[in-house]
C-alpha cells in the first residue's frame, strides 16, 4: 500500500473529529484509518446501554455507515499497531503491516486496569468494560450462566453506568468503591449523597470504603468477591471498572515523549516531528490548573481530535484548556458537574441549594470573581450557560446574586459575553 | 448561513414567539389543540427571556463552533451540510445531556416526549422559522451572516 498524506490511529471520537477536521482544511489528501476493533465507528459511552438493552446494534454506531466513503478515508480495521518510528515516518502493526506517512494522529484511547494485587481476576465471568465487544462477551456470559448476582468494582463513571445496564437486565448489584463515596472524582459530597440513595432505592448496594482482594471461583469461573473488610460477597458476575490508563505502550522507547499519557502542546503536536496525539492517550493543558493533564472525557476527545486534525492539514488550531465535565444520569436522576466541585483555598466560596427530598440540588463553586466548578441535580437544564462561564473565565461579581436563582438564563450573564453567545459566531 | 438575529431592544416580552414554536412543533399544529391536548408532549424551542424591561427571544444559535456537536457521545447532533443548521436526530438520540452540559446559550431543554433533546430546528422545510414570521416588532429575523 503506498504512504498515506495522513495516518490515523484509533476509530473513536479524537479519531473521526480529526477527519473532519482535516477536511475543513484538505479535500482531498488521502488518509488512512487504522484500529483494532474491527467495528463502523460507534459510541463508546452507549456500550453500556447496549448490554442493558436500551439501544440496538445500529444505534451503536457514531457515524453512518458509508460515512467514511463519503468524506474519503480508508479504512484498515481489525488491524493494532504496536509501534512507532518517527524517524522513518513509519508505523508497524501486529500482523506485520508496516504504513508510512506524512503526518500521523495517535488516537488510541485507554486501556482498562486491571489490578496487579487482584488475586483471581483470570476466572471466567470476570470482565473489564470499554468496548462493543466487552458488550456482547458480557450479554453473553450472562445468558449462559444465567447470572443474577453481579458486583461491579469502582464506583465512577463507567462503574456506575455498568450498574445501571446490569440493573436494567434485572441483575442485583453490589457496587464496591474504595473511596467514602461513590462518583468522588467528579461529584461533591452533597450529590455522591443523592446518588447513592437513588441507587439503594433502586435496590443496588454501594459498598463504600473498600475494595476486592480476591476473586473467588469454583470450576474456573466466579463465584465471589472477598472484601478488604473481611466480607465475601456471592456473585456470578464481576465488572471491573477501576478506570482507564492513556494506552501509550505503542510509543513506548520511541521520541515520542510521554508522562501519563502522551505529552502534547496546545496543537496537539507530540515531542516528536509531524505525530500528533489527541483524545484519551493525551496529556494536554487544562483550563483551570493551566498544567498538563489527562482528562478522559468524550468531549475534550473530539475538541482535540478536531484540532489536531486541522493542524495536520496545516491549520494553526489551538486548544482552549481541558475542563472536566459530565453529564449523568443516575436512576432516573439527571446530573452534571463540570470543573471544580469541592472548594480549595482560600479564595474559594460555595453557593448552594439543596432540597434533599425532591433530589434537586445546585451548587457554584467561586473562586474569586470567577466561577471554576458546578454540579446540577435534578435541574440541569441551564448548567450549559454556568459551563460557558466557567469556560470562558467570565467575572461573574456583577451577576452572583443571580447564579442560583430560578429564573436564572442567559440574560442574567454579563451583556458583552452574552452578545458574543447569541451572535453564535464562535464562542472562542 | 441564514441566522437568526436577536434584536433584544425591539423585544416586548410579548412571547409569541413561544406560542408559535410550540404549535409548529406539536402534531396537530394547531394552536387550540396543540395547547389543550398536546401541553405535556411538545415544548417551545424558542424561550423568551426577562428581566425587568430586559427581554429577547433565545433559540439555538446554530453556532460555527457547536459544542453541543462535539460534546454529543452518539453522534445524534449534527450539522446539516446544506444549510448548516445544528439539527437533532432524534432517532439516535438517548437523552444524555452532555449537550446540555455544553451548550453556552443554554439553549437545548430536556424533551417531555421520549426523552430526546428539544432545540431549534430552524423551521426545516420553511423558508422562514414561525418565530420571526410572527414576531410582531421584528425583535428576531432571519439575515443572512455569510459576509462575516
Ligand atoms: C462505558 C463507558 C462510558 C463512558 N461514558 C462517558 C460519558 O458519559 N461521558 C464522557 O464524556 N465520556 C464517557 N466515556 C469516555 C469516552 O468514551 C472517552 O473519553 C472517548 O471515547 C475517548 O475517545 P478516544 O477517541 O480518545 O479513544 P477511544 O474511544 O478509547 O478509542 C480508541 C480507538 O483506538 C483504537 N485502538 C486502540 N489501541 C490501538 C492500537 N494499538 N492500534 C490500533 N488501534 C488502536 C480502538 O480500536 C479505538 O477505535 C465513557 C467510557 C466508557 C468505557
Ligand atoms: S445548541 Fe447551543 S451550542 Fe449547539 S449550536 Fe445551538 S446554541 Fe450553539
Ligand atoms: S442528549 Fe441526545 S443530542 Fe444531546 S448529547 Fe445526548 S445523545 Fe446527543
Amino acid at each position: 500500500m503506498s504512504d498515506a498524506k495522513y495516518l490515523i490511529i484509533g476509530n473513536s471520537a479524537a479519531a473521526i473529529a480529526a477527519v473532519s477536521g482535516i477536511r475543513e482544511v484538505d479535500p482531498d489528501g488521502t488518509i488512512t484509518l487504522v484500529a483494532r476493533e474491527e467495528h463502523h465507528t460507534y459510541s463508546r459511552p452507549l456500550i453500556t446501554y447496549l448490554l442493558g438493552g436500551k439501544v440496538d446494534e445500529e444505534g451503536m454506531l457514531y457515524r453512518p455507515a458509508d460515512w467514511y466513503e463519503r468524506v474519503g478515508v480508508n479504512t484498515i480495521l481489525g488491524a493494532e499497531v504496536t509501534s512507532v518510528d518517527p524517524q522513518a515516518h513509519t508505523v508497524t502493526t501486529a500482523d506485520g503491516r508496516t504504513l508510512g506517512y506524512e503526518k500521523l494522529l495517535i488516537a488510541v484511547g485507554g486501556t482498562p486496569i486491571v489490578p496487579r494485587d487482584l488475586q483471581g481476576a483470570d476466572a471466567a465471568g470476570v470482565f473489564t468494560f470499554t468496548t462493543w465487544d466487552d458488550a456482547h462477551a458480557i450479554r453473553q456470559y450472562i445468558e449462559e450462566h444465567g447470572v443474577q448476582l453481579a458486583v461491579v468494582i469502582g464506583g465512577g463513571l463507567i462503574g456506575l453506568k455498568s450498574v445501571e445496564a446490569l440493573v436494567a437486565l434485572g441483575i442485583r448489584t453490589t457496587v464496591v468503591e474504595l473511596a467514602d463515596r461513590m462518583l468522588s472524582a467528579t461529584f461533591d459530597e452533597t450529590a455522591s449523597r443523592l446518588a447513592q440513595k437513588r441507587l439503594a432505592e433502586a435496590g443496588v448496594e454501594v459498598r463504600c470504603g473498600t475494595t476486592a482482594t480476591e476473586l473467588l471461583s469454583e470450576d474456573g469461573s466466579v463465584v465471589g468477591a472477598k472484601l478488604s473488610d473481611g466480607d465475601t460477597v456471592p456473585c456470578e458476575l464481576v465488572i471491573l471498572a477501576i478506570g482507564v490508563l492513556p494506552a501509550t505502550d505503542l510509543v513506548e522507547g520511541s521520541a515520542v515523549a510521554t508522562d501519563r499519557g502522551i505529552l502534547v502542546d496546545d496543537g496537539m503536536r507530540t515531542s516528536a516531528e509531524d505525530v500528533f496525539a489527541a483524545g484519551d492517550v493525551a496529556q494536554a493543558r487544562a483550563l483551570l490548573c493551566g498544567t498538563k493533564r489527562c482528562i478522559a472525557i468524550f468531549p475534550n476527545a473530539y475538541r482535540q481530535g478536531a484540532i489536531a486534525g486541522r493542524n495536520m492539514a496545516g491549520a494553526d488550531a489551538t486548544w482552549d484548556g481541558g475542563l472536566v465535565m459530565n453529564s449523568v444520569t443516575v436512576v432516573d436522576m439527571p446530573t452534571i458537574s463540570v470543573g471544580v466541585t469541592e472548594a480549595r483555598g482560600e479564595d474559594c466560596e460555595e453557593l448552594s441549594e439543596l432540597d434533599e427530598d425532591a433530589y434537586s440540588y445546585r451548587k457554584i463553586v467561586l473562586e474569586g470573581d470567577r466561577i471554576v466548578g458546578a454540579v446540577f441535580v435534578g435541574e440541569i437544564d441551564r448548567a450549559g450557560i454556568i459551563t460557558g462561564l466557567i469556560r470562558e473565565r467570565i467575572d461573574v461579581s456583577s451577576v452572583r446574586e443571580m447564579l442560583l436563582t430560578d429564573d436564572f438564563g442567559l440574560i442574567s450573564v454579563p451583556a458583552e459575553y452574552r452578545r458574543r453567545v447569541l451572535s453564535g459566531t464562535g464562542v472562542q | 448561513m441564514k441566522r437568526i438575529r436577536i434584536y433584544e431592544e425591539h423585544c416586548i416580552g410579548c412571547g409569541l414567539c413561544e406560542v408559535h414554536c410550540l404549535v409548529q412543533h406539536s402534531r396537530s399544529r394547531k394552536i387550540i389543540r396543540a395547547f389543550r391536548e398536546e401541553r405535556d408532549t411538545v415544548l417551545p424551542r424558542v424561550q423568551v427571556e426577562r428581566d425587568g424591561y430586559l427581554s429577547f427571544a433565545l433559540q439555538c444559535r446554530h453556532c460555527d463552533d457547536a459544542l453541543c456537536i462535539e460534546a454529543c457521545m452518539t453522534g445524534a447532533m449534527y450539522r446539516d451540510p446544506e444549510t448548516g443548521a445544528v439539527l437533532c436526530d432524534t432517532d439516535r438520540c438517548v437523552g444524555c445531556w452532555m449537550c446540555i452540559m455544553a451548550c453556552p446559550a443554554g439553549a437545548i431543554q430536556r424533551g417531555t416526549e421520549g426523552k430526546v433533546a428539544s432545540k431549534c430546528d430552524l423551521c426545516i422545510g420553511q423558508d422562514v422559522p414561525v418565530c420571526v414570521i410572527n414576531c410582531p416588532n421584528e425583535a428576531i429575523v432571519l439575515e443572512d451572516d455569510d459576509d462575516e
